[in-house]
């Protein structure tokens, strides 16, 4: 022991000859290094859905272990399953639906602090009728040159549901999760054409959703949903690709709207991680956020060039693993409606531009305001209740720290990011959506007072 | 010499091909002709047969995925799952290669990094898949064996102790893997608590679910067997003043080995049967998930690759079974003509 003094001041001479060793060779980097990852082997879980491209990307062309990290993705067999393994830690992060983090912050169905820092796509999702639904539809869709017109909206469909309620029989469709996107977006289309999907009043013990409801909502994991709706059990779905494509190359069913035409270029996924895991591996954090807006920029690059790439990584079978054809469908700028019927949708799948991985808050309040809506969240909350909750679950200034670091590297220009300093995390108020009310994230309440249908300011089940 | 070939033949169930050797020496040809016709002749025929029904009906049936496949079918999608796994391993030397890259950058940076090799991060290939079943049903097939035999062994000396627990066994026997297997989930999950396991979660819920299902038969077989030992040897064994322990590794044991071993047979061979179910079911790695993730995935090739599937598992089902019979033969020296 004695000797340790000695010792440790030649300890310090080398750490410092090392140091500035280590500072010499960053010559140029002006930028605070982020420091090396807390924890390097990683697993993160999965959908099988084509908008998990960014995880397959970012591992597939090495951007992870450019960052250091030694990452295994799994597929999981549902949204509850992959949500529940992110907080019991056996995954360390996974591809989730945007309600999720906060869905589980708020406590609906499961209570857990998760959050986001990436906001994985926009858009992405489709509503498929199967064949006998859309033949009694299609009378009452407006046809121009013997091709129906798009945007289709609910009103074709009440007809439909109506008639089944007067035969005292349930119109069922699935969804794949109480607070996803996709059963979001399947209710804001059916009411906006006057179909009621029924209320949630978890304060009661009904976490069902199907209180006063004209079409019986219910859940069923994504790759299930064509066989699901081949067996009868369900007429129609909301579910991301490729299993609205897949229903036509089987022949089974028809989509009948995008979610882009639902409300154009819409938040869908992001990636979630635990707040106890973010705490513990900050470094970790910020390098998979940096992989990742790598991976989402490589996939819309040069006018979405590598995308025919990046459908032959997904159709490999530990990805989403559906043909070529089908994942190319949607991920090449086209969909297929009704078979034969192919459209340019350029925007179906948007990666990287307008912003897509940023995740703004006011994408956060939007799932808010559709929880309070449908019932998922039974009191009428302050518009300040809303800002607090997105600021806990969504976190701009973590994505803010990847993307200097990118700047920095000079792997992507600055230009390509929101401004910083300036940013607000709120989009300006959206006009797209197919019932034409505009959406302002800074007045949620006043916003859920523009709908017809769904619980406003001090209503309760 | 060429007795002793025979009978070896015979004890690792090559019998089919004592007629060959036989004629190979000479032995009345004419018989031997008839022989071969008769064990391996037909045989063949009647795969020829089985190969011919499957892909004509199989032809007929059209899915939402195509038609069913058929063996030419199955055969190329098996063709496909060698090539992808030469894909994998080539794409895991690159993976190593990468690594080493990484970390003489990460010492030349700071010569105290600490370094570790990583295991190799990408998919599982099918053939992965197998070995990772064979080693969990080896693994909960002996844990039950460690567990069935003892208990056994002291059931069928203690007629008052079997009839004790003979309720028990009755009642816990039919229970289905499935029941089985959310129990076992929670329990692993909650018990089995460590930051660095040693084994995977899913690795012992998959091998625990498998000793549940399969120690029944080993036990009970066990049981009737050491029961119904002739009682003049246990008698002559208390006569002789021989130890309990040795008298049950000496009589008892090996008096009851035939049966068994023909309880360890049917018991490996529910295990088989019930990894691969409890593999599907909770996603755990192995054969049982290569089926459910095909299953998934929806693709044209995914009928095809799960009949590969559902082929080897068969065909490793019989080699089990095969290897236990060989097994009880060596091991209890019964006359290989009389054991099947």
């Amino acid at each position: 022991m004695q000797k340790s003094a000695p010792l440790s001041l030649q300890k310090i001479i080398k750490t410092t000859i090392a140091a500035a060793v280590v500072s010499a060779s960053f010559v140029g980097f002006s930028h605070a290094e982020v420091g090396e990852p807390e924890k390097e082997d990683l697993k993160f879980g999965f959908i099988k859905l084509t908008d998990m491209a960014p995880l397959a990307v970012a591992y597939e062309k090495g951007y992870f272990e450019d960052e250091g990290l030694y990452v295994q993705l799994e597929a999981q067999a549902n949204w509850k399953v992959l949500l529940d393994r992110v907080i019991t830690g056996e995954l360390d992060g996974a591809h989730m639906l945007a309600g999720q983090p906060l869905g589980a912050t708020i406590g609906f169905g499961t209570k857990a602090d998760i959050i986001t820092a990436f906001s994985m796509d926009l858009n992405g999702n489709a509503i498929t009728v199967s064949n006998d639904i859309w033949a009694q539809m299609k009378p009452h869709v407006p046809h121009k040159d013997g091709k129906p017109v798009h945007p289709i909206k609910a009103d074709a469909l009440k007809p439909v549901v109506d008639s089944y309620i007067d035969q005292g029989k349930p119109f069922n469709m699935g969804m794949v999760f109480p607070v996803s996107t996709h059963n979001y977006e399947l209710r804001y289309w059916l009411a906006a054409g006057g179909i009621h999907p029924g209320y949630y009043a978890p304060h009661k013990g009904d976490t069902s959703g199907k209180i006063d409801a004209d079409a019986l909502l219910s859940v069923t994991p994504p790759p299930q949903m064509p066989s699901t709706m081949e067996a009868g059990t369900i007429y129609g779905y909301c579910v991301g690709e490729p299993w609205n494509q897949q229903a036509v190359f089987k022949g089974i069913g028809v989509p009948v709207v995008t979610d882009y035409e639902i409300w154009k270029n819409n938040p869908e996924k992001v990636f979630g991680v635990s707040q106890g895991w973010a705490d513990e591996y900050p470094n970790t954090h910020i390098r998979v956020v940096k992989a990742m807006i790598r991976a989402a920029k490589w996939l819309d690059e040069e006018n979405n060039k590598n995308r025919p790439e990046a459908v032959k990584i997904l159709s490999k079978s530990q990805y989403v693993g559906a043909d070529y054809d089908v994942i190319a469908n949607s991920m090449t700028g086209t969909f297929e409606y009704e078979k034969g019927d192919k459209r340019e949708v350029p925007d179906f799948n948007v990666f990287f531009r307008y912003n897509a991985t940023y995740p703004y808050y006011s994408d956060a309040i939007w799932y808010l305001t559709q929880m309070r809506r449908w019932g998922q969240i039974s009191d009428n909350k302050p518009d300040s209740w809303y800002m607090d909750i997105a600021k806990k679950v969504y976190r701009p200034d973590i994505y803010a720290t990847a993307a200097k670091e990118l700047i920095a590297d000079g792997v992507i220009d600055a230009s390509e990011f929101p401004n910083f300093e300036t940013e607000s995390g709120f989009k300006p108020p959206q006009t797209h959506f197919i019932d034409n009310i505009v959406y302002d994230g800074s007045k949620p309440n006043a916003y859920l007072d523009k709908f017809d249908i769904g619980l406003k300011k001090d209503d309760k089940i | 010499m060429k007795d002793k070939l025979i009978h070896s033949l015979e004890t690792v169930g090559l019998g089919p091909v004592v007629p060959m050797v036989r004629l190979a020496s000479g032995e009345n040809p004419k018989q031997q002709l008839s022989e071969i016709f008769e064990r391996i002749g037909l045989p063949i025929l009647a795969i020829a047969l089985f190969l011919l029904l499957w892909s004509v009906s199989a032809a007929k049936v059209q899915t939402s995925l195509g038609t069913l496949p058929g063996p030419a079918q199955v055969w190329q999608q098996y063709q496909g799952l060698v090539v992808e796994h030469k894909e994998e391993r080539a794409k895991e030397v690159a993976f190593y290669e990468r690594q080493e890259v990484r970390n003489a950058k990460k010492l030349a940076k700071n010569p105290d990094a600490k370094i570790k090799v990583r295991p190799y991060t990408g998919k599982e290939t099918f053939f992965d898949q197998i070995l990772t079943s064979l080693y969990t049903v080896f693994t909960g097939f002996i844990l039950a064996s460690l567990i069935a035999i003892p208990i056994g062994v002291a059931c069928g000396l203690n007629k008052k102790l079997y009839g004790a627990v003979s309720p028990i066994i009755q009642i816990l026997k039919p229970v289905s893997p499935l029941a089985w297997l959310p129990i076992v989930t929670m329990v692993v999950s909650a018990v089995y608590v460590s930051s660095d396991p040693m084994f995977s979660k899913s690795f012992v819920t998959s091998a625990i679910t498998v000793t549940l299902c399969s120690l029944w038969p080993t036990l009970i077989n066990t049981a009737t067997g050491v029961a119904s030992i002739d009682k003049d040897w246990l008698n002559v064994g208390r006569v002789i003043q021989l130890h309990w322990s040795k008298q049950v590794t000496k009589i008892a044991i090996p008096a009851s080995l035939p049966m068994i071993f023909t309880g360890l047979r049917i018991s490996l061979g529910i295990g088989w049967m019930v990894l691969i179910a409890a593999e599907m079911l909770a996603q755990n790695p192995g054969l049982g998930k290569f089926v459910w993730d095909e299953f998934q995935n929806g693709s044209s090739n995914s009928l095809g690759r799960i009949m590969v599937a559902v082929v080897v598992i068969g065909l490793i089902g019989y080699v089990l079974d095969w290897l236990m019979v060989s097994l009880q033969k060596i091991i209890s020296h019964s006359s290989p003509e009389n054991a099947r």
